[in-house]
């Protein structure tokens, strides 16, 4: 038999059923498309979160006051008031691997320019802090120690501020007011970009902890203190020496649980990546079962179509045809109709991943791979689902096919 | 045993091509057991048109399937140009039938939504020859030029006629170039005009040394046949050699049926 006949065999009857042939192929079109929308968007929001977090800073270990996991259940940060400025001090003096080293305190406030006002969060942070969150400024200078102790009326802004209050002017050496004080500005902030809460992370200003404290929040606890490492390697350990020192500082005994929490830069990665994982496995397993459908869907039309094309297979096998070349005829058309619905589903997928990545503001993602392993899983599947309804065609008996009404 | 027809009108030079020997088919159907062919001793020279006989039950489907390499006898031996078939496996057979092979059949069994040059291609995708796809178009158009429809070559069978659906069907069967042309009933769903233009041509392409057997129960299409050998209860009743009768004088006898009937039908 001529090798190349097979593909034109089926083909031609591919052809002669297009309808049929559309239809069967549908069942795959979704989902391939299925999987490989999931997979870009997937692979996307795992790119954009790990993005972020690397944008929170490098070798960043971050202190938060209570226990956040109580019997398993995480509660919110800042929910109890152990954490003090002494406490962040104590971590950049005492322990070798800390380079750098922030007490947070946040407010949500009205900040006025002029006759504009704009509601935005103040922070009250080190000088440390744009070093810890490797984020340099546009222009100006950040505040000093000095201005720490001197509890200086000075801040530094960020960008949507100086747009919104500023409307693109520069605003070094003017004064807003928050809450009544006087605040000058000394420095702009570089664009930073949306947080992974989805917040815009230029929507800041930050004061010395010791003026925000003092003259804005009123508080007198940080909600959280970030802290720098030297080195990536020395993260755990650094982790271990800031619980012990806390535990010492705050006189825990061993019966006592930590009234504070250290985690690292990693285990937020870990957390945040894990939820679009777990989503993604999700996802990718509802894909897949669409993918064994739509191979089911293959199987039972290739079963009806050799039940509908008994005859035919008589004729073909009184003019020469062999029980396998029947065979791989089946075999061949409904890997035809896999591939044609992967290269469809592909088509299809790669679409709608790229409008619901434009929607979403998602980074779309296509991997070769994930392309290639579509087109041959459904290959696969074809043969797969493929293999019965063919052996069925190849072992019918001639003369009964023949005859067949 | 049957005599060679030496008829110098048909195409026939005395080479043995068909030879059956005391050939059995049995049918097994759970206990029981039906025989169909009950011991066929029968010779076919090269180049004859016979025509098979005999009432259904008779046996002479069993004996075209086995003729054809469809079908394997229970017992005896059927040679075809010297080679015992009857013990060849079922590939063996499918490239007998391919090559060596043609079949009419009653309905035609083209397949539908396909052009009638696709349809006669369709045996020599199966062909053990090294063809280029240039070949099997030439060959299927020179097919399809013989039967006398080189215009109707793009048309799919449901916009041809029956009688035209069946000259795609022998061009589908002349395409391999076999030497036995195995015909099945090739009126029976025509009109006898039709018909005629049908056995007229098989008629040439048996003058041309095709070997045809054609089973019919018509008795005067059997009569455009050398011989007419017919079958009862799976063995073989009579074997006649006879003077075939040209296609004119088939119609010619239609036409005094027809007389009979219609007298027939005043009185």
């Amino acid at each position: 038999m001529k090798w190349m006949a097979l593909p034109v065999i089926a083909l031609r009857d591919l052809r002669r059923h297009r309808l049929r042939t559309f239809l069967t192929a549908l069942g795959l079109i979704i989902g391939i498309s299925a999987v490989i929308v999931m997979v870009g968007l997937g692979q996307g929001a795992r790119a954009e979160v790990e993005e972020q977090v690397n944008r929170l800073g490098q070798n960043v270990v971050l202190v938060f006051p209570g226990s956040r996991a109580l019997g398993g259940v995480s509660i919110g940060g800042g929910s109890a008031n152990t954490l003090t400025v002494e406490d962040a001090m104590a971590i950049r003096d005492e322990i070798p691997e800390v380079v750098a080293a922030s007490p947070e305190v946040r407010s949500q406030t009205q900040v006025i320019y002029g006759r504009r006002n704009w509601h935005t969060r103040v922070y009250g942070q080190s000088p440390d802090y744009l070093q810890i969150r490797r984020w340099p400024l546009e222009s100006g200078h950040m505040f000093t120690e000095e201005d720490l102790a001197n509890v200086a009326l000075v801040g530094v802004v960020g960008q949507t501020i100086v747009e919104e209050l500023f409307e693109g002017a520069d605003p070094i050496g003017e004064t807003v007011r928050i809450r009544g004080v006087p605040i000058t500005v000394i420095g702009v902030l570089s664009r930073k970009g949306m947080s992974l809460m989805g917040s815009v992370q230029d929507d800041i200003v930050i004061l010395p902890y010791t003026t925000a404290f003092r003259r804005i929040s009123g508080r007198s606890h940080a909600m959280v203190i970030n802290v720098q490492v030297y080195d990536q390697h020395a993260m755990t350990e650094a982790q271990a020496k800031i619980t012990d020192l806390l535990r010492e500082r705050h006189r825990l005994g061993p019966a006592q649980e930590n009234d504070f929490t250290v985690q690292t830069q990693q285990e937020v990665l870990q957390a945040a990546t894990e939820t679009s994982r777990v989503m993604t496995i999700l996802l990718a397993s509802i894909a897949a079962i669409s993918l064994f459908v739509g191979g089911i869907g293959i199987m039972n039309v290739m079963l009806v179509s050799v039940s509908e094309r008994t005859r035919e297979i008589g004729l073909r096998l009184s003019v020469g045809a062999r029980g396998r070349d029947v065979m791989a005829q089946f075999l061949v058309e409904s890997v035809v109709l896999c591939v044609l619905g992967g290269i469809g589903g592909s088509l299809v997928g790669i679409v709608t991943t790229e409008l619901i990545a434009h929607s979403a503001g998602w980074p779309a993602y296509f991997s070769r791979e994930a392309m290639l392993a579509a087109v041959s899983v459904s290959a696969s599947v074809g043969i797969f689902f493929g293999f019965y309804p063919a052996w069925k065609a190849a072992n019918l008996d001639p003369i009964d096919a023949l005859r067949r009404e | 045993m049957a005599t060679v027809n030496q008829d110098p009108a048909s195409g026939a030079t005395g080479r043995i091509m068909i030879q059956l020997d005391g050939l059995r088919r049995v049918y097994r159907m759970e206990s029981l057991a039906v025989e169909a062919l009950r011991g066929i001793d029968l010779t076919l020279a090269e180049g004859e048109f016979a025509a098979i006989m005999g009432a259904s039950g008779s046996g002479k489907s069993t004996l075209m399937n086995i003729l054809g390499c469809l079908d394997r006898p229970t017992a005896g031996r059927y040679l075809l140009d010297g080679r015992d078939v009857s013990t060849f496996s079922r590939d063996q057979l499918a490239r007998i039938r391919n090559h060596a092979i043609g079949f009419v059949f009653q309905d035609f069994h083209l397949l539908p939504r396909t052009s009638a040059l696709e349809n006669v291609e369709l045996p020599l995708l199966y062909s053990s020859e090294p063809l280029s796809w240039k070949e099997i178009h030439a060959r299927a158009r020179e097919a399809l030029r013989v039967v006398g429809l080189e215009d109707r070559m793009e048309h799919k069978p449901a916009e041809l006629s029956g009688g035209q659906q069946q000259r795609v069907a022998i061009a589908r069967a002349l395409v391999t170039r076999p030497r036995l042309l195995l015909a099945d009933e090739p009126t029976g769903n025509l009109d006898s005009r039709i018909g005629l233009e049908i056995i007229d041509m098989i008629q040439r392409l048996n003058r041309e040394g095709l070997t045809i057997i054609m089973v019919t129960h018509e008795p005067d299409i059997a009569r455009a046949a050398s011989r007419i050998i017919t079958l009862r209860d799976g063995h073989v009743r009579l074997d006649r050699s006879l003077v075939p009768l040209s296609v004119e004088e088939l119609a010619e006898r239609y036409r005094e049926d027809d007389i009979e009937v219609d007298s027939g039908q005043e009185g």
